[in-house]
């Protein structure tokens, strides 16, 4: 299963610095197409990251810029279950530990779900089914990828109850999601998906229904498991915070494509791309001292149906004049590098931008 | 109503500049003892077997012009806090008085012209319009609720309306489906200014939009109070957003305050076991702090129930300080420096109020496992420092590193009086 | 596997006496209420009971005589009271001469017949009661396979037809689909005689007989089914709950089987048991078009008889069927979602 040099560089990755395609998990050109009666959505519109084992990635981005969809894509959850004619269109490859996923045989990946690669969702109470016990869901999320029986899933389950920090687990083990607090149940989901040792986890939103004290706990439990497993982690999540906390890489989306991505103290400390200093100046900060204002960027998110042409962001930069021959509104920008192992998608040259951060933007954040 | 200024009683600083009748930082909304209990039914006939106590004792006051932020997590009451003052709900007990009269329990049609004064938002922009109604209507329906003709006409002054809080006056046939999120919301605003009111209360007013548009809406709420010199009482979970958008804030805890205090002196120096927690939870944008976790305290478990909240300090079941006290006297909301009132027999950042009571609870004890020991050894340090000089403010960092004393230490000083009980802007 | 620490089996018993409590309540209410109707307002609207069961005809002395028999002239107090002991130890009605004796469940006596309705009512129920389980058995089948798949298949060619024919299924009125089935099947192919045999005299003629009517009204219910059967599925299969589901890997047939059936289920089975119950009262139409001695045909000629007793002890049948009907939903729906128990 070893053999996966595909040729040749996947469209919208920069020629240098691509990513060894050995790595964990690579994901090349995703594209995330659903037909709608208003025409084709374009979720996803050609997407590339690459993942080491043991590494953090954090996806940001605001609603409609395609993170969950991205990380359903990836879990192939788009194909699975889709009834009825509107499917959803799904090309590019991607790539875990040596398998391409979206040629590969539906029942292969089912296999995977769960095993290789597990999933927490936003909001723990609708993602657990009401009517079975939590022990019910974590036992039979066991059993499907062992063959073993009953009181062994169960004992399992009482032991990654245990592990995410459940009190009294053997009790807790046969109450109902609905018995549980937020948080708790939160904690549940995480045992859920680790009880098989996922080599890949993506964490969709993993706070976002909690309270800011249980936020605290479970970040700490996400970073400690992480620690603990050895898995790959992909964090989606619009709260900078959240990623600052948990990721080694941050990949920025917008309007379905990644507009920049580099190590996390790239991406914070010497943003490149107008979009991530728009959303590090909407921030209010609790770490710096009071600002009088916020720089909130212009405009709304675009219409994925009908993406502005060129740029995406070009409708709400404020350097869309920038660059010259109004390239921005008519060519649209592939990233390019702009640093060790950091990219951009912005048609500003190196110096332009250069300016700009340290004259315009940096002071005032 | 409004207009008679005789029932605002100390009218102290002269400076009436604004648009309002009452001078900036006089009182303009005060709140005693308010409690709303939900009863809870059960069985055929009904009985009541207990209560929600969503809110159970506030008193504070709103000053003219001002912003008050009120922070809490879920279940601490603030929505119903919210709903209380605007009396969109009942208080169980306790008053409200607005501009010195008294609001508490006035009916539908008493409570009207007060209605012009206050004003609520709401959070979801999606559920709060009327999806059959167009702007224009939505935006004009309080001038008909309240039989007021503008000046030039409704029309008029609904666009007039739209285009001040940075919508298109010419959108006023559309429908809210036609607007996104953060336009939604400044309809909403648009609503709620139209009738040019006093107060008006925010329920987590940016909590639905996204990053960039809650900036917006932020800098939104910010002009009008600029330009039109209206008051806020702005309710969040999020307490970046409270920090920038309030002058005083109030922490709520199980339904009441346990500390309120001006912006600066809660962010610098929190003096409530719970404020401080909850502001070390925050997840703060940047990754070299990733390492520095450990100034991070975690709460153990969740809130309590509000049906049957914790005897004494409602906090003392997840307080890394919480000693025999907590569990049987409930701590009075006090002034304990200028402009900083907290509810804790065993305060951060100043000296201890129960001194004699030295003894952690176990809980406590298992509490302080989770709090690393530069944060344990940094506020002994400081609780030490207040105490010794009392009245200064703390220079925090400076004796932190060596102090050995890993639990709440006790001050060796007796209780020393203090300083300032009252502000002269709250006297009356 | 055990339940929650909410929902002990004592829990349980104690709901359940809760239930059975109030059940009986109700049927008090039920029978003073049916008692008041049925024989207090034709004296109000000055029509004499006794002149109804004697007829218009007969002479004083005999509507006397029976006015003594029936205790029609006791205060109303006293005959309420009568009627219920009869429910429960039988009563005796005498006067006019002659003594009857009423055996315990004594629901009176048929003001045609002069039968006891005892007897007509335990003769006609096993009737009606067959009727309904047997069509409720293929309305389930049938409904909720068909809506699941019209579901699954959404928006295919499979999905509008069903969704059609079930549109049809509930505009059509029992009778005309009813007579147009017998008109088909039995009359036009003759493969069916059509009609009604008792049970104990031959299986294949009692079967026979209730096969058309069990597939005509099985075919209303089946429509509706499937549509709420639709609804709900495709409400459940958009939840968070069934693309965890997916995420763990689980099979497609237990993702749907096992978590959006359960789902499922509940709004259905509350559908059932309001149904079941108020077929059990007679499937009047069915019945009629069909000629079978249920309650439902009973109840039809005695309304147009003004037999009150006859219409009082199918209205109290009925009633009890809905209320116990109505009581097996609401332990099944705990037994389902652990989330109601208790409550």
């Amino acid at each position: 299963m070893t053999e996966l040099s595909k040729s040749g560089a996947a469209v919208g990755e920069p020629v240098k610095d691509s990513p060894a395609p050995s790595a964990f998990l690579e994901v090349r050109d995703l594209k995330v197409h659903f037909p709608t009666d208003d025409g084709l959505v374009k979720s996803v519109d050609g997407l590339t990251f690459s993942l080491e084992k043991g590494k953090t990635l954090g996806i940001v981005g605001e609603s409609g810029s395609g993170k969950s969809v991205t990380s359903l894509g990836i879990m192939g959850l788009h194909t699975a279950g889709q009834y009825g004619k509107r499917k959803a269109q799904i090309s590019g490859e991607i790539w875990l530990d040596g398998t391409e996923l979206l040629s590969a045989d539906p029942d292969y990946v089912r296999k995977l779900r769960g095993r290789e690669m597990a999933m927490i969702f936003q909001d723990p109470l609708s993602a657990l089914h009401p009517y079975y016990t939590i022990g019910q869901q974590i036992v039979e999320a066991y059993r499907i990828h062992h063959k073993v029986d009953k009181k062994t899933a169960r004992r399992r389950a009482v032991e990654m109850l245990d592990r995410v920090g459940i009190p009294q687990p053997d009790k807790r083990v046969d109450s109902y999601p609905h018995e549980f607090s937020g948080g708790m149940r939160q904690r549940a989901m995480i045992a859920m998906s680790l009880v098989n040792n996922p080599e890949l986890l993506i964490a969709d939103e993993p706070t976002t229904a909690l309270d800011v004290t249980v936020q605290a706990q479970i970040l700490d439990l996400i970073r400690d498991l992480q620690k603990e497993f050895g898995s790959a982690v992909i964090v989606i999540t619009h709260d900078l915070g959240v990623v600052a906390e948990l990721s080694d890489d941050i990949l920025v989306m917008y309007g379905g494509r990644c507009i920049e991505r580099g190590p996390a103290e790239k991406v914070f400390y010497e943003p490149k791309h107008p979009y991530t200093w728009g959303l590090l100046g909407s921030m209010p900060r609790l770490d710096r001292d009071q600002t009088e204002r916020l720089i909130p960027v212009k405009g709304s998110p675009p219409s994925l149906i009908n993406l502005p042409s060129g740029c995406a962001f070009n409708p709400r930069c404020a350097y869309a004049d920038v660059p010259k021959d109004n390239v921005t509104r008519t060519v649209r920008p592939e990233l390019s590098v702009v640093g060790s192992q950091h990219w951009a998608a912005c048609h500003m040259t190196q110096e332009q931008r250069e300016r700009i951060w340290t004259e315009e933007i940096a002071p005032k954040l | 109503m409004s207009e008679d200024k005789a029932v605002t009683p100390s009218a102290q600083s002269g400076g009436a500049t604004l648009t309002k009748d009452a001078a900036p930082g006089e009182t303009l909304l005060k709140v005693t003892g308010l409690q709303k209990h939900f009863p809870i039914r059960k069985g055929l006939l009904q009985r009541q077997v207990g209560a929600v106590r969503a809110v159970d004792g506030l008193d504070f006051e709103v000053r003219s012009g001002e912003t008050l932020g009120v922070v809490g997590e879920s279940g601490c009451g603030k929505s119903t806090m919210g709903r209380l003052i605007t009396r969109l709900l009942e208080p169980t007990a306790g008053t409200v008085e607005f501009e010195g009269k008294d609001i508490t329990h006035l009916g539908v049609g008493a409570m009207r012209p007060m209605r012009r004064d206050v004003q609520m938002i709401f959070q979801d922009p999606y559920s709060s319009l009327n999806p059959r109604h167009t702007i224009g209507t939505i935006v004009s329906a309080p001038f008909k609720l309240q039989g007021v003709t503008p000046e030039g006409g409704v029309k008029k002054e609904v666009q007039r309306l739209l285009s001040v809080v940075g919508l298109n006056p010419e959108h006023y046939n559309r429908y809210p489906h036609e607007f996104s999120g953060g336009q939604r919301q400044r309809i909403g605003i648009a609503r709620a200014l139209a009738l040019n009111p006093k107060l008006v209360v925010a329920d987590e007013p940016v909590s639905a939009l996204d990053v960039s548009i809650q900036a917006q809406v932020v800098n939104l709420l910010d002009d009008l109070q600029q330009e039109l010199g209206l008051t806020y009482v702005i309710i969040a979970h999020d307490l970046s957003v409270v920090r920038h958008v309030s002058d005083r804030i109030a922490v709520m805890y199980l339904g009441k305050i346990v500390e309120l205090a001006d912006r600066d002196s809660l962010y610098k120096a929190p003096m409530h076991p719970y404020t401080k927690a909850l502001m070390s939870a925050v997840p703060i944008p940047d990754p070299r702090r990733k390492s520095a976790k450990s100034e991070r305290i975690l709460l153990q478990g969740d809130v309590p129930s509000p049906i049957s909240p914790p005897s004494g300090c409602r906090f003392h079941t997840r307080c890394w300080k919480a000693t025999q006290i907590c569990t049987t006297t409930e701590p009075p909301l006090l002034e304990l420096k200028p402009g900083q009132q907290v509810a804790c027999h065993h305060p951060e950042n100043f000296e201890d109020q129960a001194p004699q009571d030295t003894v952690l609870l176990t809980a406590a004890k298992q509490a302080a496992e989770l709090v690393a020991d530069e944060v344990l050894a940094e506020s002994a340090a400081t609780s030490a420092a207040v105490a010794a000089e009392v009245g200064q403010t703390p220079a925090k960092e400076t004796l932190a590193k060596e102090t050995p004393v890993k639990e709440t230490p006790t001050v060796e000083a007796p209780a020393v009086e203090t300083p300032v009980k009252e502000t002269p802007a709250e006297e009356k | 596997m055990a339940r929650g620490p909410a929902a002990g089996p004592r829990a349980v018993l104690a709901y359940l006496i809760r239930r059975l409590f109030a059940a009986a309540v109700m049927l008090v209410v039920i029978i003073l209420v049916v008692f008041g109707i049925f024989f207090l307002v034709p004296r109000w609207a000055g029509v004499d009971p006794a002149t109804m069961f004697v007829g218009k005809q007969a002479d004083p002395a005999a509507i006397e005589a029976v006015r003594q028999k029936l205790g029609l002239a006791d205060p109303i107090f006293a005959q309420v009271w009568e009627f219920f002991r009869g429910l429960f130890v039988g009563r005796t009605y005498s006067g006019g001469g002659d003594v009857t004796e009423c055996a315990a469940p004594c629901f009176g006596y048929s003001f045609r017949s002069e039968q006891a309705i005892w007897p007509v009512l335990t003769d006609r129920f096993p009737v009606t009661l067959a009727l309904a389980l047997g069509a409720a058995v293929l309305w389930l089948l049938f409904g909720v396979a068909a809506g699941v798949l019209s579901a699954l298949k959404r928006g295919s060619l499979w999905d509008r037809g069903a969704m059609i024919v079930a549109l049809g299924g509930v505009s059509l009125p029992i009778y005309f689909t009813g007579l147009l089935s017998l008109a088909i099947f039995s009359y036009g192919l003759g493969w069916i005689d059509g009609q009604y045999v008792p049970l104990e005299e031959s299986f294949s003629g009692w079967f026979g007989g209730m096969i058309l009517p069990w597939v005509t009204l099985a075919f209303l219910y089946a429509a509706m089914y499937a549509r709420i059967t639709r609804a709900t599925m495709l409400e459940v299969l958009g939840e968070d709950y069934i693309r965890t589901a997916r995420a763990k890997g689980l099979t497609e047939p237990v993702v749907i089987g096992k978590h959006a059936m359960r789902s499922t289920m509940t709004p259905i089975l509350t559908m059932l048991g309001m149904d079941l119950g108020a077929l059990i009262g007679g499937a009047i139409l069915t019945e009629t078009t069909f000629s079978l001695p249920g309650l439902g045909q009973a109840v039809l000629k005695a309304i147009s008889d003004k037999d009150l007793p006859i219409i009082l002890g199918v209205t109290l049948i009925t009633s009890l069927a809905v209320i116990v009907a109505n009581l097996l939903v609401d332990l099944l729906y705990a037994v389902i979602d652990p989330r109601v128990r208790l409550s």
